[in-house]
Protein backbone atom coordinates (compact mmCIF):
# COMPACT_ATOMS: atom_id res chain seq x y z
CA UNK A 1 0.00 0.00 0.00
CA UNK A 2 1.70 3.20 -0.92
CA UNK A 3 0.54 4.87 2.02
CA UNK A 4 2.30 7.86 4.20
CA UNK A 5 3.94 5.20 6.74
CA UNK A 6 6.16 4.41 3.59
CA UNK A 7 8.31 7.77 4.45
CA UNK A 8 11.88 6.76 3.59
CA UNK A 9 14.02 9.83 1.25
CA UNK A 10 10.88 12.21 1.66
CA UNK A 11 11.93 15.54 2.11
CA UNK A 12 9.94 18.65 4.06
CA UNK A 13 9.50 16.86 7.61
CA UNK A 14 11.90 19.21 9.35
CA UNK A 15 15.47 18.45 11.93
CA UNK A 16 15.08 15.25 13.83
CA UNK A 17 14.47 16.47 17.50
CA UNK A 18 15.68 14.13 20.47
CA UNK A 19 14.82 14.54 23.89
CA UNK A 20 16.88 14.64 26.62
CA UNK A 21 15.92 12.40 29.70
CA UNK A 22 12.80 10.66 27.60
CA UNK A 23 10.78 9.09 29.43
CA UNK A 24 9.39 5.54 29.08
CA UNK A 25 5.92 6.58 28.69
CA UNK A 26 5.06 10.36 28.44
CA UNK A 27 1.32 9.57 30.26
CA UNK A 28 0.28 6.79 31.91
CA UNK A 29 -1.99 5.89 28.92
CA UNK A 30 0.53 5.36 26.59
CA UNK A 31 2.07 2.35 28.71
CA UNK A 32 -1.71 1.37 29.30
CA UNK A 33 -1.22 1.04 25.47
CA UNK A 34 1.44 -1.10 24.61
CA UNK A 35 0.19 -3.22 27.09
CA UNK A 36 -3.53 -3.93 25.52
CA UNK A 37 -1.44 -4.64 22.58
CA UNK A 38 1.13 -6.89 23.35
CA UNK A 39 -2.09 -8.69 25.54
CA UNK A 40 -4.55 -8.72 22.52
CA UNK A 41 -1.59 -9.91 20.41
CA UNK A 42 -1.32 -13.24 22.83
CA UNK A 43 -5.05 -14.20 21.48
CA UNK A 44 -3.41 -14.47 18.27
CA UNK A 45 -6.45 -12.90 16.41
CA UNK A 46 -4.96 -11.33 13.74
CA UNK A 47 -0.62 -11.25 12.80
CA UNK A 48 1.64 -8.54 13.61
CA UNK A 49 1.67 -7.54 9.70
CA UNK A 50 -2.45 -7.65 10.41
CA UNK A 51 -1.95 -4.37 12.87
CA UNK A 52 0.99 -2.83 10.72
CA UNK A 53 -1.69 -2.95 8.23
CA UNK A 54 -4.06 -1.55 9.94
CA UNK A 55 -1.73 1.61 11.12
CA UNK A 56 -0.93 2.09 7.66
CA UNK A 57 -4.41 2.24 6.28
CA UNK A 58 -5.27 5.45 8.85
CA UNK A 59 -5.97 8.75 7.02
CA UNK A 60 -2.90 10.13 6.18
CA UNK A 61 -3.79 13.50 7.67
CA UNK A 62 -4.17 11.23 10.82
CA UNK A 63 -1.19 9.48 10.44
CA UNK A 64 0.87 12.52 10.58
CA UNK A 65 -0.93 14.40 13.17
CA UNK A 66 -2.29 11.47 16.13
CA UNK A 67 1.11 10.33 18.55
CA UNK A 68 2.60 7.04 18.31
CA UNK A 69 0.44 5.12 21.12
CA UNK A 70 -2.70 6.97 20.04
CA UNK A 71 -2.26 5.18 16.28
CA UNK A 72 -1.75 1.74 18.17
CA UNK A 73 -4.88 2.56 20.07
CA UNK A 74 -7.08 3.80 17.18
CA UNK A 75 -5.08 0.43 14.99
CA UNK A 76 -6.24 -2.49 18.29
CA UNK A 77 -10.40 -0.24 18.15
CA UNK A 78 -10.48 -0.83 14.46
CA UNK A 79 -9.18 -4.50 14.68
CA UNK A 80 -11.37 -5.47 17.43
CA UNK A 81 -14.24 -4.38 15.47
CA UNK A 82 -13.27 -6.05 12.31
CA UNK A 83 -13.13 -9.10 13.83
CA UNK A 84 -16.20 -8.80 16.43
CA UNK A 85 -14.41 -9.08 19.23
CA UNK A 86 -15.72 -5.50 20.64
CA UNK A 87 -18.84 -3.78 18.66
CA UNK A 88 -18.71 -0.08 18.24
CA UNK A 89 -22.09 0.53 20.66
CA UNK A 90 -19.65 -1.22 23.14
CA UNK A 91 -16.75 1.31 21.95
CA UNK A 92 -18.94 4.15 22.65
CA UNK A 93 -20.66 3.25 25.83
CA UNK A 94 -16.98 2.02 27.41
CA UNK A 95 -18.07 -1.04 28.74
CA UNK A 96 -19.30 -4.99 27.44
CA UNK A 97 -22.65 -4.91 26.48
CA UNK A 98 -22.97 -8.84 25.42
CA UNK A 99 -20.94 -11.83 26.31
CA UNK A 100 -17.47 -12.54 24.79
CA UNK A 101 -16.79 -13.69 20.98
CA UNK A 102 -14.81 -17.35 21.71
CA UNK A 103 -10.93 -16.82 22.54
CA UNK A 104 -7.94 -18.20 23.41
CA UNK A 105 -7.17 -17.74 27.01
CA UNK A 106 -5.63 -14.63 28.08
CA UNK A 107 -2.31 -13.61 28.94
CA UNK A 108 -1.48 -14.05 32.66
CA UNK A 109 0.79 -12.35 34.71
CA UNK A 110 2.97 -15.83 34.76
CA UNK A 111 3.24 -15.51 30.97
CA UNK A 112 4.50 -11.84 31.22
CA UNK A 113 8.01 -13.15 32.20
CA UNK A 114 8.26 -15.51 29.82
CA UNK A 115 6.96 -13.18 27.29
CA UNK A 116 9.53 -12.77 24.36
CA UNK A 117 8.79 -11.63 20.51
CA UNK A 118 7.04 -14.08 18.49
CA UNK A 119 9.44 -16.07 15.69
CA UNK A 120 8.71 -15.98 12.55
CA UNK A 121 11.41 -18.33 11.06
CA UNK A 122 9.33 -21.37 9.53
CA UNK A 123 10.69 -24.52 7.71
CA UNK A 124 12.04 -24.28 4.67
CA UNK A 125 10.16 -26.13 2.06
CA UNK A 126 11.68 -25.21 -1.11
CA UNK A 127 15.76 -24.18 -1.60
CA UNK A 128 16.51 -20.57 -1.57
CA UNK A 129 16.63 -19.20 -5.24
CA UNK A 130 19.82 -16.28 -3.99
CA UNK A 131 22.82 -16.86 -2.46
CA UNK A 132 25.22 -14.29 -1.26
CA UNK A 133 27.24 -12.31 -3.56
CA UNK A 134 24.21 -12.81 -6.01
CA UNK A 135 23.11 -9.82 -7.88
CA UNK A 136 19.37 -9.09 -8.13
CA UNK A 137 16.87 -6.27 -8.39
CA UNK A 138 13.79 -5.62 -6.97
CA UNK A 139 10.37 -5.53 -8.87
CA UNK A 140 8.60 -2.58 -9.61
CA UNK A 141 5.63 -4.04 -7.22
CA UNK A 142 2.39 -1.31 -5.89
CA UNK A 143 0.09 -3.99 -4.14
CA UNK A 144 -2.53 -1.85 -2.81
CA UNK A 145 -2.30 -4.18 0.16
CA UNK A 146 -0.01 -4.38 2.79
CA UNK A 147 3.79 -4.97 1.69
CA UNK A 148 7.47 -4.52 3.55
CA UNK A 149 9.09 -3.26 0.07
CA UNK A 150 9.63 0.68 0.69
CA UNK A 151 8.67 2.11 -2.29
CA UNK A 152 12.31 3.68 -2.47
CA UNK A 153 13.95 0.13 -3.17
CA UNK A 154 11.67 -0.52 -5.81
CA UNK A 155 13.05 -2.02 -8.98
CA UNK A 156 16.83 -0.83 -8.35
CA UNK A 157 19.43 -3.29 -8.20
CA UNK A 158 21.20 -4.73 -5.64
CA UNK A 159 23.57 -7.50 -3.75
CA UNK A 160 22.34 -10.41 -1.44
CA UNK A 161 24.83 -10.09 1.60
CA UNK A 162 22.73 -12.71 4.00
CA UNK A 163 20.10 -15.03 3.79
CA UNK A 164 18.17 -15.18 7.40
CA UNK A 165 16.03 -18.05 6.83
CA UNK A 166 12.67 -18.90 5.60
CA UNK A 167 9.75 -16.67 7.18
CA UNK A 168 5.97 -15.48 7.71
CA UNK A 169 5.80 -13.58 4.60
CA UNK A 170 4.22 -10.11 5.83
CA UNK A 171 1.87 -9.20 1.94
CA UNK A 172 0.27 -12.70 2.67
CA UNK A 173 0.14 -12.89 6.50
CA UNK A 174 -1.38 -9.30 6.89
CA UNK A 175 -4.73 -10.00 4.65
CA UNK A 176 -5.55 -13.41 5.96
CA UNK A 177 -4.01 -15.29 3.28
CA UNK A 178 -1.94 -17.60 5.36
CA UNK A 179 1.78 -17.02 6.50
CA UNK A 180 3.02 -18.40 3.07
CA UNK A 181 6.93 -17.95 3.85
CA UNK A 182 9.31 -17.34 2.13
CA UNK A 183 12.89 -16.89 1.88
CA UNK A 184 14.65 -13.36 3.21
CA UNK A 185 17.26 -11.93 2.43
CA UNK A 186 19.72 -8.83 3.32
CA UNK A 187 19.67 -6.82 -0.24
CA UNK A 188 22.42 -3.75 -0.12
CA UNK A 189 22.27 -0.97 -2.62
CA UNK A 190 23.80 1.85 -3.22
CA UNK A 191 23.17 5.06 -2.44
CA UNK A 192 23.41 6.17 -6.16
CA UNK A 193 21.32 3.52 -6.87
CA UNK A 194 18.44 4.42 -4.72
CA UNK A 195 19.42 8.80 -4.95
CA UNK A 196 20.99 9.28 -8.26
CA UNK A 197 24.01 10.78 -9.11
CA UNK A 198 24.61 12.81 -6.40
CA UNK A 199 23.89 10.90 -3.82
CA UNK A 200 26.85 10.70 -0.66
CA UNK A 201 29.25 8.19 -2.32
CA UNK A 202 30.48 6.71 1.00
CA UNK A 203 26.05 5.49 1.64
CA UNK A 204 24.71 1.74 1.40
CA UNK A 205 21.55 1.12 2.40
CA UNK A 206 19.80 -2.70 2.90
CA UNK A 207 16.86 -3.58 3.09
CA UNK A 208 15.41 -7.40 5.04
CA UNK A 209 13.89 -8.60 1.30
CA UNK A 210 11.65 -11.39 0.97
CA UNK A 211 12.12 -13.48 -1.70
CA UNK A 212 8.69 -12.38 -4.11
CA UNK A 213 10.67 -8.86 -4.24
CA UNK A 214 13.50 -10.12 -6.40
CA UNK A 215 14.65 -11.04 -9.54
CA UNK A 216 17.89 -11.72 -10.98
CA UNK A 217 19.83 -9.02 -12.22
CA UNK B 1 -7.11 10.30 25.01
CA UNK B 2 -6.64 8.61 28.86
CA UNK B 3 -10.31 8.12 28.81
CA UNK B 4 -11.02 6.20 25.65
CA UNK B 5 -7.51 4.25 26.43
CA UNK B 6 -9.67 3.53 30.08
CA UNK B 7 -12.67 2.25 28.43
CA UNK B 8 -11.15 0.09 25.79
CA UNK B 9 -9.36 -1.45 28.90
CA UNK B 10 -12.53 -2.28 30.56
CA UNK B 11 -14.53 -3.50 27.50
CA UNK B 12 -11.61 -6.16 27.12
CA UNK B 13 -11.30 -6.72 30.86
CA UNK B 14 -15.00 -7.77 31.09
CA UNK B 15 -15.25 -9.74 28.49
CA UNK B 16 -12.15 -11.83 29.70
CA UNK B 17 -10.09 -10.88 27.16
CA UNK B 18 -7.39 -9.32 29.05
CA UNK B 19 -6.27 -9.57 32.86
CA UNK B 20 -5.59 -6.15 34.18
CA UNK B 21 -2.82 -7.43 36.51
CA UNK B 22 -1.01 -9.05 33.18
CA UNK B 23 -0.86 -5.25 31.77
CA UNK B 24 0.80 -4.10 34.68
CA UNK B 25 3.33 -6.56 34.53
CA UNK B 26 4.38 -5.35 31.17
CA UNK B 27 4.37 -1.62 31.61
CA UNK B 28 6.02 -2.50 35.03
CA UNK B 29 8.47 -4.87 33.19
CA UNK B 30 9.05 -1.88 30.17
CA UNK B 31 9.82 0.61 32.85
CA UNK B 32 12.25 -0.89 35.10
CA UNK B 33 13.57 -4.20 33.48
CA UNK B 34 14.46 -3.95 29.79
CA UNK B 35 16.00 -1.22 28.06
CA UNK B 36 19.33 -0.10 27.22
CA UNK B 37 21.09 -1.12 30.00
CA UNK B 38 20.38 -4.63 28.80
CA UNK B 39 22.25 -3.61 25.16
CA UNK B 40 24.99 -1.61 26.89
CA UNK B 41 26.09 -5.07 28.56
CA UNK B 42 26.16 -7.30 25.60
CA UNK B 43 28.47 -4.63 23.95
CA UNK B 44 30.79 -4.46 27.24
CA UNK B 45 31.18 -7.69 27.08
CA UNK B 46 31.82 -8.08 23.17
CA UNK B 47 34.67 -5.06 23.90
CA UNK B 48 36.33 -7.31 26.53
CA UNK B 49 35.45 -11.21 25.68
CA UNK B 50 36.30 -11.32 21.55
CA UNK B 51 34.99 -15.13 21.99
CA UNK B 52 31.82 -13.61 23.12
CA UNK B 53 32.13 -10.74 20.47
CA UNK B 54 32.36 -13.52 18.10
CA UNK B 55 29.65 -15.35 19.36
CA UNK B 56 27.33 -12.18 19.05
CA UNK B 57 27.87 -11.43 15.45
CA UNK B 58 27.48 -15.05 14.91
CA UNK B 59 24.20 -15.69 16.24
CA UNK B 60 23.13 -12.62 18.62
CA UNK B 61 20.02 -13.59 20.11
CA UNK B 62 22.04 -17.09 21.10
CA UNK B 63 24.80 -14.68 22.99
CA UNK B 64 22.40 -11.99 24.29
CA UNK B 65 20.21 -14.90 26.03
CA UNK B 66 23.70 -16.24 27.11
CA UNK B 67 23.62 -13.16 29.39
CA UNK B 68 20.61 -14.15 31.75
CA UNK B 69 18.61 -10.72 31.46
CA UNK B 70 15.49 -11.33 33.16
CA UNK B 71 13.37 -11.44 29.94
CA UNK B 72 14.54 -13.30 27.49
CA UNK B 73 15.91 -11.97 23.59
CA UNK B 74 13.38 -13.21 20.79
CA UNK B 75 14.71 -15.15 17.75
CA UNK B 76 16.66 -12.76 14.97
CA UNK B 77 18.54 -10.26 16.50
CA UNK B 78 21.77 -9.83 14.73
CA UNK B 79 24.16 -7.36 15.63
CA UNK B 80 26.58 -5.02 13.60
CA UNK B 81 30.30 -3.77 14.51
CA UNK B 82 31.05 -0.15 13.46
CA UNK B 83 34.90 -0.05 12.45
CA UNK B 84 37.08 3.11 11.59
CA UNK B 85 35.73 2.13 7.74
CA UNK B 86 32.07 1.39 8.27
CA UNK B 87 29.55 3.01 10.69
CA UNK B 88 25.95 1.74 10.94
CA UNK B 89 23.15 3.36 11.22
CA UNK B 90 19.30 1.30 11.84
CA UNK B 91 16.07 2.97 11.14
CA UNK B 92 12.84 1.28 10.27
CA UNK B 93 11.09 3.67 7.53
CA UNK B 94 7.35 1.57 7.29
CA UNK B 95 6.87 1.68 10.97
CA UNK B 96 9.32 1.16 14.47
CA UNK B 97 10.70 -1.59 14.27
CA UNK B 98 13.16 -1.77 16.76
CA UNK B 99 15.29 -4.36 19.47
CA UNK B 100 12.90 -3.58 22.45
CA UNK B 101 14.62 -6.53 24.06
CA UNK B 102 18.17 -5.49 24.10
CA UNK B 103 17.37 -1.57 24.29
CA UNK B 104 13.80 -0.78 25.43
CA UNK B 105 10.91 1.11 23.72
CA UNK B 106 11.85 3.08 21.24
CA UNK B 107 12.70 6.90 21.63
CA UNK B 108 10.13 9.07 20.01
CA UNK B 109 12.26 10.51 17.40
CA UNK B 110 13.25 6.60 16.02
CA UNK B 111 9.91 6.73 15.13
CA UNK B 112 9.29 10.61 14.07
CA UNK B 113 8.81 10.94 10.47
CA UNK B 114 11.77 13.39 10.40
CA UNK B 115 14.27 10.42 11.04
CA UNK B 116 12.52 7.83 9.21
CA UNK B 117 12.54 9.77 6.04
CA UNK B 118 15.95 11.28 6.37
CA UNK B 119 17.76 8.06 7.24
CA UNK B 120 18.41 6.19 4.26
CA UNK B 121 18.78 9.36 1.94
CA UNK B 122 20.94 11.69 4.29
CA UNK B 123 22.12 10.23 7.22
CA UNK B 124 25.24 12.40 7.44
CA UNK B 125 22.45 15.28 8.25
CA UNK B 126 20.72 13.21 10.68
CA UNK B 127 24.02 12.12 12.63
CA UNK B 128 25.06 16.22 12.48
CA UNK B 129 21.60 16.63 14.87
CA UNK B 130 22.57 14.28 17.02
CA UNK B 131 26.61 16.18 17.01
CA UNK B 132 28.16 13.41 15.36
CA UNK B 133 30.57 14.24 12.44
CA UNK B 134 32.00 11.03 10.86
CA UNK B 135 35.68 11.69 8.43
CA UNK B 136 34.09 12.15 5.21
CA UNK B 137 35.75 8.90 3.76
CA UNK B 138 33.82 6.52 6.49
CA UNK B 139 31.32 3.99 4.98
CA UNK B 140 27.68 4.80 6.18
CA UNK B 141 25.94 1.50 6.45
CA UNK B 142 22.17 2.10 6.87
CA UNK B 143 20.12 -0.59 7.78
CA UNK B 144 16.38 -0.66 6.92
CA UNK B 145 14.90 -3.05 9.42
CA UNK B 146 11.81 -4.48 6.87
CA UNK B 147 11.91 -7.48 8.51
CA UNK B 148 11.24 -9.06 11.63
CA UNK B 149 14.68 -9.55 12.09
CA UNK B 150 16.45 -6.84 14.09
CA UNK B 151 19.67 -4.94 14.49
CA UNK B 152 21.83 -3.70 17.33
CA UNK B 153 25.06 -1.75 16.60
CA UNK B 154 28.27 -2.73 18.25
CA UNK B 155 29.65 0.78 18.88
CA UNK B 156 33.50 1.86 18.58
CA UNK B 157 35.45 0.95 21.83
CA UNK B 158 36.57 4.22 22.99
CA UNK B 159 40.32 4.96 23.41
CA UNK B 160 42.26 4.57 26.58
CA UNK B 161 39.64 1.82 28.44
CA UNK B 162 42.26 -0.42 28.57
CA UNK B 163 41.79 -3.41 31.32
CA UNK B 164 38.20 -1.68 32.57
CA UNK B 165 35.86 -3.85 33.74
CA UNK B 166 32.70 -4.65 31.68
CA UNK B 167 30.63 -2.54 33.96
CA UNK B 168 32.79 0.31 33.79
CA UNK B 169 32.85 -0.09 30.12
CA UNK B 170 29.09 -0.85 30.08
CA UNK B 171 28.35 3.08 31.07
CA UNK B 172 30.11 3.92 28.34
CA UNK B 173 27.82 2.74 25.92
CA UNK B 174 24.69 4.77 24.88
CA UNK B 175 21.21 4.05 23.43
CA UNK B 176 21.91 5.84 20.98
CA UNK B 177 25.40 4.25 20.56
CA UNK B 178 23.48 0.97 19.84
CA UNK B 179 21.03 2.59 16.92
CA UNK B 180 24.02 4.56 15.48
CA UNK B 181 22.97 8.09 15.88
CA UNK B 182 25.91 8.03 18.53
CA UNK B 183 29.48 7.21 19.79
CA UNK B 184 30.48 5.82 22.76
CA UNK B 185 31.32 8.13 25.26
CA UNK B 186 34.60 8.80 25.83
CA UNK B 187 36.30 8.00 29.43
Amino acid sequence: MNSIHDMGGMHGFGPVEPETEEPVFHAPWEGRVMALYRAVGFLQLWSIDGARAMIESLSPETYLSASYYAKWLMGLERNLERTGMVGADELEAGRSLRPPKEHARPMTVADVASLKRGDFERPATVPARFKPADRVRTLNLNPMTHTRLPRYARDKQGVIEAVRGHHVFPDTAAIGAGESPQWLYTVVFSGRELWGAKADPTLSVSIEAFEPYLTPA
Amino acid sequence: MQARVRALETILTEKGLVDPQALDRIVDAFERKIGPRNGARIVARAWSDSAFRARLLADATEAANSMGFSSPVGAHLIAVENTPETHNLVVCTLCSCYPWEVLGLPPVWYKSAPYRSRAVIEPRAVLAEFGVALPPDTRIRVWDSTAETRFLVIPMRPPGTQGWSEERLAALVTRDSMIGTGLAKRP
